[in-house]
């Protein structure tokens, strides 16, 4: 069972890899979708025994919610904002990918750092921070609105995943309620992109600086 | 008697090498639905190459003829050292995977420097273009062994390759399969397969690795399409090798399997080839990085162990 | 106001149940509930109902219930004291209000009714003659009135579920909750830079609220073997057995976290934006309410940390991220053109001196609550006063307005009390709340702070001055096409209330007022 957990660990970084290089914005809802689901099934791998009906009965929600629910509202909100194909990166690809990677050496020296319990599968709290920081490489360094709400599933992924390095139990109403939470921002979060494509013919969240401080838009004029 | 059987694996090697790329045409063939040329073809041509007079340039010097010949005593050397089945090889000491880096590296200097030595533009911009892509694969492949390295703790290849056994693969299993993974990209990438190069393109400006040999006849030819083989041979030994730990104590089946299994390689290459469209140009390089990322990964997870 | 006459029966019907209803907590746990169901099934409702005037109404009925049943619980707090076993057991409860929530609840109750009397009039005006925007001219696209009250009511019913929240886990749940439902409250005026605004609201506090979710962990780990999970109460009482580089990590994040909703520096960046392109009311709500609830996520940790011994490293971190928002307001405050962008970083002003007050510890923690409660009210009516002046100029832009009170005498005799009241002149209750934390400041002997707080608060006051002045005093020229000005007496007097209280509590703070901020100091400290 560990070796299994193990691989999961590795096929979660390898997404977030894959996360940072790819070109198609619906290769990129479906690989959050996958890490999502991935990470979903990693308790049911990495508990001790047998995993309880409890345990079994979140992870089938977190998978219909990450796997299904998710995409179905990233893919209405592509459509509806008629976005091109293209992410549209800011850095090129071999920059993504040294970014990454760097990430996840950081990642790895932290995790030697942090006072953390005993995890029982190795690399998880890498894996997890380096989710994070590739969650916030996707929303700092593309343009669209849409890429910018995955880089937040991707963060919230690679939270869950450090919960479970952790061991920390929370109340079922209380993971409910995470759930909800995310659900209902990227539901509110969708229907701005759809506002955003309508008012400005696109959803380049780098021309959204007309409200600024530093760089006057002209509005402050 | 311990002296035979490295003798014998080199034989074997030196012998075998050229079967592979028949293999891989072979299974092109198949995927195309043709008949395809027989799979002893390339001693064919190597036999009648060898027998030819060889036409050098006027404007060529002597570094064109002896640029071959380095690559072909190179890759001999480092043929030396391959691991055959996990048997240790006829040249081993710690450290030598550094040696044989450094030797596929010289063997390309030689390509390169003879290429440039005909003041071709053709041969200028293969030249340029296969450095430009080993700045990224030389790294891959090293920080694989590296890795590898680790996982073993051993400093000689042979004690490495020696060393990985089952056990291994069920406890690293993950650091195992990303540098299977880099060292076939690696391998592709070299060898001037697709999708990194075509090689069986006829337009010179798409080429990168035959470009360099275009002026190349004769005996020159046959050196570098033998020394070609044999670094297909080597990058297949590495590959099996890590995928087929051995088993047995009888030399004999582990031999057996071992061909099996480069064969299976060679196979494998075909069936990439057949299956995937040549990158362009300039996505090579972040093949290449892709496979370094892999290699990097592989030895971080294992330090972090 | 016939809505107050009608509530006093209610009033006294609780009352009268109170002293009958046997049991240690008596209606308690029922109030609370109510508190927290009221605005919820309102909300729900608003979006059902059809007509605009039956959902204002549903809207201030809802307001004035919600503030009756607050001050009830407040009052029945003083008056019966804190849980009858004194906090030293362990129930694990959801919702519960001690002494620190009964202070946010009872600021957010006040500043939701004033809201709703103001928001009343607003979207009555908005409706007949929807505004103009100033720069670009087109007439706003608003979004429809159903939504508008429905999220506001829901709102309501998140910040009361986060100043009640007794688990850390559930407490995150409902700070992410406002931040949801307050976002289609900022989008009301659809045009471009609202839109903007939103969405940099929404992603840049969700990617706080996010990390905060990590330091939730952290404290759940810190805690876990002493089986204390995320409650509040057992946290607080097993707080020395907590592991404390975990402790200190959990507050790292959460301070991230919660401060980036909160607006310190240097995670401020939506602030402006969201509270200068919302319309007034909206603006009202977030200044006054929302930003206190982020501040209560931040001293809830650190009182377990306090409890546990960290106070050093928690105050110092608040002390240094406090002064650097004071500093950041004052610099970004010089250049302004937009009055209220102006306000936003007023808020960041205030909110940077409450951390501040809260760092330090001791008597300054009354002084940064006393501010917090001062802030919210004065920030509230200046926002409502704003609105007027939008109004009355049709113009965001400081450089336009000149001459406020030749055509709205009673909102311009507003602005400039608000200017008074919110820059700390006596006797403004904001003036001892600042007066509070710099003598504590002075008496822990941090000279540099102390001088440094002082001169940048002078920076503020004087670059506020200029502004306001300017735009009050002065002669003023009719622009073409412009129709004479009435002012409505509905929208005025929240904001005459609000002055009112702020300049009674700096004058004189009633005995229920100054023992309820007491305790809640203590609460800060660590006693649960």
């Amino acid at each position: 069972m560990h070796t299994f957990a193990e691989f999961i660990i590795v096929f979660i970084i390898l997404i977030n890899l894959a996360l940072s290089v790819t070109g198609s914005l619906s290769a990129c809802i479906k690989l959050v979708a996958l890490q999502g689901v991935v990470a979903g099934v990693l308790p049911l791998m990495a508990g001790h025994g047998g995993p309880q009906g409890r345990a079994v009965a979140f992870a089938a929600v977190i998978i219909l919610l990450k796997g299904a629910v998710f995409p179905w509202l990233m893919m209405r909100a592509r459509d509806s904002s008629g976005a091109s194909k293209d992410v549209e990166p800011l850095i090129s690809y071999p920059a993504s990918i040294m970014l990454c990677l760097g990430a996840f050496i950081a990642s790895s020296w932290m995790g030697t750092r942090l006072p953390l319990p005993e995890a029982g599968v190795a690399w998880i709290v890498p894996a997890s921070l380096a989710t994070i920081f590739t969650g916030f490489l996707l929303i700092t360094t593309r343009r669209k609105a849409i890429t910018q709400v995955l880089g937040y599933l991707v963060i919230e992924n690679g939270i869950y995943i450090f919960g479970l390095a952790l061991f920390v139990e929370q109340p079922m109403m209380v993971e409910l309620a995470i759930l909800l939470d995310v659900f209902v921002a990227v539901f509110v979060m969708g229907i701005a992109i759809f506002h955003i494509s309508r008012e400005f013919d696109h959803i380049d969240t780098a021309e959204l600086s007309e409200l600024s401080d530093w760089r006057r838009g002209e509005y402050g004029k | 008697m311990e002296i035979v059987k490295p003798l014998f694996q080199i034989l074997a090697a030196a012998l075998l090498a050229p079967l592979l790329p028949g293999v891989v045409n072979r299974v092109k063939a198949v995927f195309a639905g043709r008949k395809g040329p027989p799979l002893e073809q390339l001693y064919y041509d190597l036999i009648k190459l060898l027998r030819k007079a060889p036409v050098y340039s006027r404007t060529s010097t002597w570094v064109f003829k002896a640029g071959p010949i380095a690559g072909f005593a190179a890759l001999m050397t480092a043929l030396a050292m391959l691991p055959f089945a996990g048997r240790p090889a006829a040249l081993a000491f710690e450290g030598d995977f550094i040696f044989l880096v450094y030797l596929l590296g010289l063997a390309r200097f030689g390509t390169v420097l003879a290429a440039l030595d005909t003041g071709s533009a053709f041969e200028g911009m293969g030249a340029s273009r296969e450095m430009q892509f080993a700045v990224f694969a030389e790294p891959a492949f090293f920080l694989g062994l590296a890795a590898l390295a680790r996982i073993t703790g051993e400093g000689s290849l042979a004690g490495m390759f020696g060393a990985l056994t089952g056990e291994t693969w069920r406890t690293a299993a993950p650091v195992l399969a990303l540098l299977t993974a880099s060292f076939f990209i690696v391998l592709l990438a070299e060898n001037s397969r697709v999708p990194a190069d075509d090689p069986n393109t006829h337009l010179e400006l798409t080429m990168i690795h035959e470009a360099m040999v275009l002026d190349h006849s004769g005996p020159e030819l046959a050196y570098i399409l033998y020394g070609a083989s044999l670094k297909l041979w080597l990058f297949g030994a590495v590959i099996g090798s890590m995928v087929l730990p051995r088993h047995s104590g009888s030399w004999a089946s582990d031999s057996g399997m071992f061909l099996l299994v480069m064969f299976g390689v060679a196979a494998g290459v075909g069936v990439v080839e057949s299956v995937l469209a040549r990158l362009r140009l300039t996505k090579v390089p972040y093949l290449l990085i892709t496979a370094f990322a892999f290699s990097a990964l592989g030895l971080i997870f294992q330090m972090a162990r | 106001m016939r809505q107050a006459l009608l509530v006093l029966p209610v009033a006294a019907g609780i009352f009268t149940f109170l002293g009958f209803v046997p049991g240690e907590d008596g209606l308690r746990p029922l109030l609370t509930y109510a508190l927290l169901l009221l605005p919820l099934a309102a909300g729900l409702t608003a979006f059902l109902v059809r007509g605009d005037a039956p959902r204002r109404k549903l809207l201030l009925w809802t307001a004035w219930l919600h503030f009756t049943l607050a001050a009830i619980t407040i009052w029945d707090y003083n008056y019966r004291g804190p849980y009858a076993d004194g906090g030293s057991t362990i129930a694990p409860v959801w919702f519960a209000f001690d002494a620190l929530g009964l202070v946010f609840l009872g600021i957010t109750s006040l500043l939701f009714l004033g809201a709703a009397n103001y928001a009343a009039g607003y979207l009555a005006s908005e409706k007949r003659d929807p505004g103009e925007d100033s720069d670009e001219g087109f007439i706003f696209n608003n979004a429809p009135e159903a939504v508008f009250t429905g999220c506001l009511l829901l709102f309501l019913s998140a910040m009361t579920a986060v100043a009640a929240s007794r688990h850390m886990g559930l407490l995150w749940a409902c700070v992410e909750a406002t931040t949801l439902l307050s976002a289609p409250l900022i989008y009301f005026h659809r045009h471009k830079r609202s839109l903007e605004a939103t969405w940099k609201y929404l992603l840049i506090c969700s990617v706080g609220i996010a990390l905060a979710l990590m330091g939730n962990l952290f404290l759940g780990a810190a805690g876990l073997k002493t089986g204390a999970g995320l409650d509040l109460q057992a946290l607080l009482l097993r707080a020395g057995a907590l592991d404390a580089p975990l402790l200190k990590a959990a507050f790292l994040f959460l301070f991230v976290g919660y401060g980036t909703k909160m607006g310190l520096a240097p995670f401020h960046t939506w602030l402006p934006d969201a509270h200068s392109e919302a319309p007034a009311v909206v603006s009202a709500l977030l200044s006054g309410a929302l930003l206190n609830c982020a501040f209560l996520g931040v001293l809830r940790v650190s009182s377990v940390c306090a409890a546990a011994g960290l106070a050093d490293f928690t105050g110092g971190i608040m002390v240094l991220f406090g002064l650097f928002s004071v500093i950041t307001a004052a610099l970004f405050m010089l250049g302004q053109r937009d009055y209220k962008r102006l306000l936003a970083y007023s808020s960041i002003e205030h909110m940077g001196i409450i951390a501040l007050g809260a760092g330090l510890g001791g008597g300054a923690v009354y002084g940064a609550l006393l501010g917090a409660v001062s802030h919210s009210l004065t920030k509230a009516g200046l926002f409502f006063t704003s609105g007027l002046v939008l109004a009355a100029e049709k113009t965001k832009r400081i450089s336009d307005v000149k001459g406020l009170w030749r055509r709205a005498p009673r909102t311009a005799a507003l602005w400039l009390a608000g200017f008074f009241l919110i820059t700390g002149t006596p006797p403004s209750g904001i003036f001892l709340a600042k007066f509070i934390i710099l003598k504590e400041a002075l008496a822990l002997k941090h000279y540099w702070l102390a001088a440094a707080f002082l001169v940048f608060l002078a920076i503020l006051f004087a670059g506020m001055a200029r502004v306001f002045i300017g735009m009050v005093f002065g002669e003023r020229e009719a622009k073409p096409g412009e129709k004479p000005y009435a002012e409505e007496a509905s929208m005025l007097v929240p904001a005459a209330v609000f002055f009112g209280c702020v300049v009674l509590a700096g004058l004189f703070i009633p005995e229920w007022f100054n023992s309820l901020l007491a305790l809640a100091a203590q609460n800060i400290g660590g006693r649960p």
